[in-house]
């Protein structure tokens, strides 16, 4: 069995970006709900905390398999 | 899986970073490889539809045209207009340039035949996001003036004087360092790893099939799997396209804005 220790610490290291994730359409899902005429206000900034959160697993991913 | 395949007698070479490095098709040209010719067939294609779809413009409009309008009408009222405000037509050819074509080439990445996501090469990110990181910057200096522009950017009004210290390298960083950073690796990232989880499924489901019978009984499911992946993708590269877009708009917004 042969393979590089970088992917377990990438799967550890996505574990944070992923809560974040969660949290993000939590909170989203919960505003369209108290209030849908909202929606298209919030989506935007959903998405862009998504984006802004996934970034980090995603520098994981990169680094993983650069260094 | 491994070890299973090690029983059978040969080695599964798991898709890895080499994969996406494809060698010239005509040998000694550097530059003729598959993601170039993908990007030219990508502008050619966005070009041939939206010219087709706007050719007879009529008030009660074809199924091109509605198509057409369609998607400029989702970057014109969804992104811009919502995002950058009142001066926001200047933007739009450039914002719906940049989305057509990130996600017609995001696309490539499960369109039978062709089948690899220009944007997984890091290079095209990365002049993508220099050409928007150029723009806001241009935009914000042009509007505001260098220093006043510097001065926002570097010491945000509003702020108790010694939180400088920490806010300034930050925001410096922020601006000029992680903003194109982020932008283009979060493209290529995901096109990358997108791209290498289908192959795992189909490679590893293709050698399965090689293998013991046992292991071929369970190759379909990595094929299933691999099925719905390819559903799960086609989501992530119309995001992505959005996404990138979307902070494109924002970033925009930012540079236009008096107060940051």
């Amino acid at each position: 069995m042969e393979g590089t220790l970088n992917l377990v610490g990438y799967g550890l290291s996505a574990i944070g970006p992923a809560i974040a994730t969660g949290m993000i359409f939590a909170a989203y899902i919960n505003g369209v709900a108290r209030q849908p005429e909202a929606r298209s206000v919030l989506q935007p900034i959903a998405f862009l905390g998504f984006a802004l959160a996934e970034a980090l697993a995603l520098f994981g991913l990169v680094l993983a398999f650069v260094l | 899986m491994l070890i299973q395949l090690a029983a059978t007698g040969e080695g599964f070479n798991p898709p890895s970073a080499e994969d996406f490095d494809l060698p010239p098709f005509i040998d000694g040209v550097e530059f003729a490889t598959k993601p170039i010719l993908l990007a030219f067939l990508s502008v050619i294609l966005i070009s041939v539809f939206f010219i087709a779809a706007s050719r007879k413009a009529a008030i009660v409009p074809s199924k091109l045209q509605f198509a057409g309008e369609g998607v400029y009408n989702f970057v014109r009222e969804g992104l811009a207009r919502d995002i950058i405000g009142h001066e926001f037509l200047k933007f739009v050819p450039y914002l719906f340039t940049l989305f057509t074509f990130i996600l017609v080439n995001n696309v490539f990445g499960i369109v039978p035949m062709l089948q690899f996501p220009t944007m997984s090469r890091v290079s095209f990110p990365y002049v993508l996001a220099a050409i928007t990181f150029f723009i806001f910057h241009y935009i914000g200096i042009r509007k505001q003036g260098i220093v006043k522009y510097m001065r926002d950017i570097m010491f945000m009004p509003g702020v108790p004087k010694p939180v400088y210290i920490l806010l300034t390298p930050i925001e410096i960083a922020t601006y000029f360092i992680v903003r194109p950073l982020t932008l283009s690796l979060r493209l290529f990232a995901n096109m990358f790893a997108g791209h290498l989880l289908l192959m795992v499924f189909f490679l590893g489901g293709e050698h399965l099939l090689a293998g013991v019978i046992g292991l071929k009984l369970v190759s379909p499911f990595a094929f299933l799997i691999g099925i719905a992946l390819t559903f799960f993708e086609f989501m992530v590269q119309v995001l992505q396209a959005y996404i990138f877009t979307l902070l494109t708009a924002l970033y925009i917004a930012g540079a236009l804005a008096d107060e940051h």
